[in-house]
This record gives structure tokens, sequence and C-alpha cells, in this order.
């Protein structure tokens, strides 16, 4: 298990180096840079930019502003936001709770939700549930969030007046009920294309285990259809999902790119386009780095936790 | 529009620029030049206002570099030495007056300023407000170790000197007239709070301002809102409102759904898109009005290209521009024409430049004359050069590009070949924007700073930063004349002989168009009924320039 640990450690510090070399490399090649945003100000001399530009440390060789942020980085320094003027893990901070308030209440939906789907589906195939299960997810993955997004503010929000029209909260009203209140469209939406994925797995893998000698055993031991569905299929073909779960992580981290910005949600998608339009280097390499860092982490643990829940695996 | 006689006060622009010109007069008259005289505000600061902006204010420190949305902040939590109405006057702030060479503010040779200062403004955090600020204000700026935001102007300034607590002095190294309209845009920040910090780049402050402005610093949820609170001891009128809140929305679009559900109660910049105007117009409980925007939008050329060096291809150019098809049908009739530079706000707009018309056969007969012949492929040539160019603007401006394709099409009927290559907003505004490597650009620019008439940035010779000069005139325009009278106009200080200058300047080049003008922008504005005390002034970069005045009727 150390040493499992240990290899899987140290290659996700090579895979870290590389990403952060790439994104450094993606991110200047891009032309422009923080400067343009200044470019049409009235009054603004070039002059004036070059001596922002210098004292931003942007004229030094690309090299040499990778060491320099490299060696920070490092020590724990994550440098600091051209826009914003503060540290750039005070700045993530600052968007990381709407982000996983987003992401949490979104998994639960989607992991609830695409798990009976997709039993259900197994269990009762080729039924019209079945097929209704299985074109609505194919509706649900080809169709953008945005659209969902939209549609659902037109008809929640503008036409009935259910649903707030985006936000996190309504300026003023801190109260809990404000926040749920203000959650459900978003997390739903984000929740839409997980659900699908989740159920289509859902229902191979419940296909697989029920397809199990032990499921045969357990039948004809007599044990209840529900219990044989609860405990032995469903049980099992959950094994596969801990994997995928890992692997879906930061996919919602994308998709909630796109819903934070249809429903003005604060969170890390938002800072991270607002990031990449300021041409804001720390922000945008630091929340690489995050979500590298959150993406290689969330495998390392789904690996972990299969091999505690299954037996018959052992890391080695 | 420059003798429209402003209401609240009576007294037309002309009026009060003369009475400033005049001298000191226009110090005393000045508190009532902001609104109306009090009627219906409340007593006590009460209720909320929420501006919906599309950018995210993230600047606290208005001397740093930052953005229009920034100012917005920067404006209800500070003050500056002079604010600038919407009338296009300057009035004091800070100041007791504005200095002039009449009542010897400012000295004869226009290098020595002196500028009194009110004895009964306090910081937010109660320390008293003194002609130090001022001096360290001016110094940081031009401090080499602090990212100062523009430091035109700034850098001219030398000697300065505290007379009193309530009297500065400064020298300035060559006469500069539009110095006046620049302070009106330099915040004055504490000396006490910046002046004890390390490293004012990265201080506290910048985090959590401390001004002397109508609003405190109230607090911030990055990536949401700014919420600022009422300053009850502020100097000047206001404020009515208990909490002023700038709530970021990232899209335009939905902006305008929560402007329409009431979420905000005023859609701020970058305010209602024109195709939204009608609709938003009609909406019930909303006050929706045109105002006009500093900037114009043209079809900018890169003079020193080949293809526009003769000002026969420019008119001709112009001639086959359907201006009123692309204002009416593309931007929904919202913007309105223009000749110049100069918006028609301005007291020193010239209104009487010849008048461009969508004439394709006199386009045609232009080229003929000049020797520029159609080609084998339709397109016109002279000297074995095609008349063909690129226009580039912002990848995904929506209307941009479809006036791009409709200018296309009607230069192609005259044997013009325009292709399009547009940029995204970050390789379009860098380089390719800056050095000049473009040949045309669709873009709207904000000619002038702080509403000073000067464009020497903008058209002079020096201004050139292809050529080694020191500005932002990327159409690389030149033209001796020109030269000299905006050099002239930098050193007068009398407003009516100013005017002469830049109407001078504005026949010149509309003549020379180096520019092709479509239209000077009209922005909507749209608010909740029932705020009163809202002034649009188009002389500043923000909507809540003076939210000191906002009340709910």
């Amino acid at each position: 298990m150390i040493a499992f640990l240990m290899g899987r450690l140290a290659q996700s510090l090579i895979l870290l180096v590389v990403v952060s070399i790439i994104g450094f490399i993606v991110l200047n090649l891009i032309p422009g840079g923080p400067m343009s945003q200044y470019a049409l100000d009235p009054g603004m001399t070039q002059d004036d930019m070059a001596r922002i530009a210098e004292q931003l440390g942007l004229n030094r060789p690309l090299w040499v502003q990778y060491l320099d942020w490299a060696t920070r980085m490092v020590q724990g320094d994550w440098g600091t936001s051209f826009r914003d003027g503060s540290p750039v893990t005070a700045v993530i901070a600052r968007h990381v709770p709407a982000t996983l308030i987003l992401m949490g209440s979104s998994t639960v939906i989607a992991v609830g939700i695409g798990t009976w789907i997709g039993v259900r589906g197994a269990t009762h195939r080729y039924s019209s549930f079945d097929y209704a299960a299985t074109i609505g997810a194919m509706i649900a993955l080809s169709i953008p969030t945005f659209w969902f997004g939209l549609i659902g503010i037109y008809v929640f929000s503008l036409q009935l007046g259910w649903l707030p029209a985006g936000n996190m909260y309504t300026i003023g009203d801190g109260s809990l009920l404000n926040y749920l209140h203000h959650l459900i469209m978003p997390s739903i939406v984000l929740a839409l294309v997980h659900i699908a994925i989740w159920s289509r797995f859902m229902r191979t893998a419940t296909l697989d285990a029920i397809s199990q000698e032990f499921v045969k055993t357990a039948r004809a031991k007599g044990v209840s259809e529900r219990r044989v569905i609860m405990k032995h299929v469903v049980g099992n073909a959950l094994l596969p999902m801990i994997t995928l779960a890992g692997v879906q992580l930061p996919s919602l981290l994308t998709g909630a790119l796109v819903t934070e910005t249809v429903f003005t949600w604060p969170g890390m998608g938002r800072l991270f386009l607002d990031s990449l339009g300021y041409s804001d280097y720390p922000v945008v390499m630091g929340l690489l780095m995050f979500s590298a860092v959150l993406t290689i982490a969330a495998n390392l643990v789904a690996d972990i936790v299969v091999a505690l829940v299954d037996p018959r695996i052992r890391l080695a | 529009m420059t003798k429209t006689h402003n209401p609240s006060t009576g007294y037309s622009r002309r009026d009060t620029l003369r009475m400033l010109a005049a001298g000191g007069a226009a110090g005393l008259l000045a508190p009532n030049l902001l609104g109306k005289p009090a009627f219906g505000q409340p007593t006590t600061p009460n209720g909320r206002i929420v501006v919906g902006v599309t950018q995210e204010p993230t600047v606290f420190n208005p001397l740093m570099p930052h953005i229009e949305v920034d100012d917005s902040v920067a404006f209800s939590v500070f003050d500056a030495l002079f604010r600038i109405d919407p009338q296009g006057m300057i009035v004091p702030n800070l100041a007791t007056e504005v200095p002039s060479l009449a009542n010897g503010g400012i000295s004869e040779d226009g290098l020595n300023w002196r500028v009194h200062l009110r004895d009964d403004v306090l910081w937010h955090d109660g320390t008293p407000f003194t002609a130090e600020d001022v001096k360290f204000t001016l110094e940081l700026i031009v401090n080499p170790d602090f990212r100062a935001w523009r430091t035109t102007g700034h850098a001219l300034v030398r000697d300065i000197e505290v007379v009193s607590p309530t009297e500065i002095t400064w020298r300035m190294e060559q006469p500069f007239a539009p110095y006046l309209s620049f302070l009106t845009e330099t915040f004055i920040v504490p000396q006490h709070i910046l002046g004890a910090e390390a490293n004012p780049n990265e201080a506290a402050f910048n985090q959590a301002p401390v001004g002397t402005g109508a609003f405190k610093w109230g607090q911030r949820q990055a990536g949401d809102n700014v919420e600022l609170v009422a300053n009850p001891g502020y100097h000047g009128e206001g404020p009515y409102i208990e909490r002023l809140i700038f709530k970021y929305i990232p899209d335009m679009t939905v902006m305008y759904t929560q402007f329409r559900s009431g979420d905000i109660d005023i859609a701020g910049r970058a305010f209602i898109t024109p195709d939204n105007y009608a609709e938003a117009s009609n909406l019930p409980g909303r006050t929706v009005e045109l105002v006009p925007a500093g900037s114009v939008e043209s079809i900018y050329l890169n003079m020193e290209k080949p293809q526009f060096r003769e000002k026969a291809v420019r008119e001709a150019l112009y001639y086959a521009i359907d201006r009123q098809a692309i204002v009416d049908i593309l931007y929904y009739g919202v913007p309105r024409m223009t000749e110049t530079f100069m918006p028609p706000q301005s007291w020193y707009y010239k209104d009487d430049l010849p008048e461009q018309s969508y004439d394709p056969d006199r386009a045609r007969a232009i080229l003929d004359e000049a020797g520029w012949l159609p080609g084998p492929d339709g397109i016109r040539a002279k000297d074995g050069m095609r008349l063909s160019f690129a226009n580039s603007t912002t990848t995904g401006f929506h209307l941009r590009e479809q006036a791009q394709q409709f200018i296309q099409q009607t230069l192609a009927e005259i044997g013009v070949e325009m292709t399009i290559e547009n940029h995204p907003a970050a390789v379009m505004w860098a380089e390719f924007w800056q050095q000049s490597q473009f040949e045309s650009v669709m873009v709207g620019i904000t000619y002038l700073i702080a509403a000073d008439p000067d464009v020497t940035s903008r058209f002079h010779t020096g201004a050139i930063v292809a050529q080694g000069g020191r500005g932002s005139n990327n159409a690389q325009y030149s033209n001796a004349e020109v030269d000299a009278l905006l050099e002239e106009g930098t050193r007068t200080f009398d407003p009516e002989a100013r005017k002469a200058i830049y109407h001078r300047v504005q026949e010149i080049i509309r003549d020379d168009l180096p520019f092709l003008p479509l239209f000077t922008n009209n922005t909507v504005y749209g608010r909740k009924a029932g705020i009163d005390g809202f002034q649009p002034n188009t002389n500043t970069r923000s909507e809540a320039w003076h939210a000191a005045g906002w009340y709910w009727s």
C-alpha cells in the first residue's frame, strides 16, 4: 500500500510539472496578454503600458518567468493576481465555496437519480421505462448545458416566476432558505448531463452484476428479489462507479464553468473564464494547478476506496 | 446641444464656461450645479440600490491600473479635487474653487498652480483630510515603485508644496491645460494609511479602501458583488441611500433578464444592448433612456498602408458606406450620425462639418478620376496595386461583424475589395492594434480624456507608436497643421480660444479622413422608475459618478 502510494505520488509530481510547463507556455503563447485591456483606454500611453508591464515582470524571458513562478509555487507562494492585487490562493479560496456547494448538490442529485434510473433500466430491461431513460440520456448528453440553463430560466423564472433567474442569494437576504431556493435550478441543470452518464454506466454495470453466478445463487437460496437487487446486484455494480466518480469530478468542474456563467454563480468556473479574459496569468496558473491536483487526488482516492471496499483488489 | 439650457440651474453651458473663464464665481455656484435643489430626498440615508455591471470591479485603489467598472466604486468611495458635471463643467469637490487664470489659481504662463482645499473633510476613519494627502497622492502616481495607472499630466508636476493644510501649490514642467480635467479623475488617497505601507502595491488598503467619498467600503463577495455603505458625515450632497451595491453579472443578456425580473435596480455598464431597447422601453415600472456615449465608431484606417495614402480613396470609401442603413437596421436606430471624433455633448463639438451621404456613383467617379480603374476581376487597381484591404474587429461582436459584411457588400459595388479578418479581443488590441499592424479596424474609440478636448495622443505625429512616438495614434495620422494646433491647444487655458483651435482640428480631420466615422453611440440606460436623483454624465466613465444624489422617491 505504502509503495503504491509512493509510486503514485512520484507519478503525480511529474504530471504536475508537465502540466504546469504546458499551461505556462500555452498561456503565454496566446497573443495579447494582460496589457491589452488598457489599450483602448483614453489617455493610456505606450510608456505607461510599458512601465506597468515591467512592474508586473512581463518583459522578462518566458523561462525566467516560469522558473520564478515555479520556485515560488514550491515555497507555497502562488503569486499575486494582476487584476485583483491579492494573493492567488486568497482569490481562489474566495471562489471555492460557491463551486463546492454547486458541485456537491448536483453530485448528490446525479448519483441518486442516475443510480435509480440505471438500476431500474437494467432490472426492467427493454421496458418503456428503459427506452425512455435511454432516449432521455441521449437528449441530455447531446444538448449543451447552457441551453438547458437558458430554457430553465425562461420557463421557471420569467414565465412561471417560481425560481430565481440566477445568483447565489438575494442581496440583503442571507437566509438558508434563500440560498437553497437559488441552488435548485443550477444544481439540477449541472446534474442533468451527469445523471445521463451515471445512469448509462449504472445500467451496464447492473446488467453485468445481474448475470453473475452469485445472483443466481442468492435467488436459488430464496432471497427476496428486492434484497437480491439491493444487496447483491447494486452493491457490486457500484464498484466500477467509484472509479467513474473519480474521473467525473474534473468534468463537474468544467460543467460548472458553463452553469456558473448562465446562473451568475460566483464560483471557480467564472473565476477561470474571467481570469482568462483578463490574461490574469497567476490566477489562471493557480486554477490550473488546483484542478490538476484535484484530478490526481480524486483518481487516487477512487483507487484507494475501491481497494478498501472490494476485498478482491489489493494495491501492490 | 451647446445652446441647451441646463434646466437645473438656468445657466447654459456657454454661460457657465464663460463664468469659469471669468473667475472664481463658478466656485460659489458649484454646489447648485450638482443636481436639483433638495426636494424629496430623505433626511437620513435609507434603502438600497443594486447596480448590475457586466464586468467585475476588482481594483479598489483608484490610482492603480483599472477598467471602467472600477471607476464606479472609486467615484463613490473617493473624491477628487474637482468633479466634472453632466454639462462638462469642472466644479470643486475637495477643492474650494477651480483654479483659473482669472482667479490667480493658475499663473499667466500656465506653469504655477495653487489649489485651496476644504477644511471640513474627514477620511472614513475619522482622520482629517489635508493638503498632505493631495501631495502624497500626486507623488505616489509618479513613484517608480508604484504600479500606477495613467501618468499623463502628473509626470509634468514639480515642486509640490503644502502651504497650509488647506492650500497646496505646484509647478508644471510645461503648460498643460488638460491637467484640470485629468484631476477630475485623480482620486485622492489617504497619506496616513498608504504612506505607512512598505509596498503600496500590495497594501491591505487596496482590498478595503478608505476614502472621503459619500460611501464607505462595506464588503465584497468576490465574483458576485461589492457592497458600500452610506457615509453620513459626507461633506457634499447626500448620500440618501444606506447601501450601494454593485452586482457582477457576467453576461449582458443575463443582466437584462435580471433587470426585467427586478433583481437589479439599475442596469449599469455595459448597459442594455440595442436590440433590447424597444422591449425595455415598454417595461412597466422602469425608466429607460438613451444616453450619448463618449465613443465614436468608425472604420479606422492605417494611413501608412499604400491603399489609403491617397485622400481620394478615403473619400470614395466614405461615400460608399451606407451609414443610415447600418444605424437603422443593424443598430436599431439607437446611435446617431457624426462627422467628428468630438462627442456631440462636448462643448467643443463642431456641428457644421460637411455631412457624408451614401453615394456610390460619386464614389466611383472619384476613383475613376484618381486613376483607380476596374481590373479584369472587377476590383479597381492603380499602378499594379489592387484596391483591396482587410478590416478587423473583435471576434464575437455580432453587430460589428454584421456591419462589416454590409460594408463589404457596398464597397464591392464600387469595385473595392474588403476582406474581413477578425481576432479575439486579446489579440486584436495587443501589438496588432498598438503597433499599427492592421490595415483597417472597425472600432469605437473614446478620443477625449476626462472630457478635455485635447487629442494629442490620438492625432499628433509624435504619438505614433509604430514610428517610435508616444501615445496612441494607431492610424499613423500625420498633419503638420494639426500638430501645431494641438500643441497650441494644450498651452491655452481660455475656453473660447481653445474652442476655435479644436474646431479647426475637427475641420482638418474631417477633410483628411484618417477614419471614416460611422456613428457616435448612445447607450441604453435602464433603472427602476422609483429611483430619483439619477443623472447620466458622459463626461465620466461611470454611471455611478454621483450615486450620492440617488434616492428612492
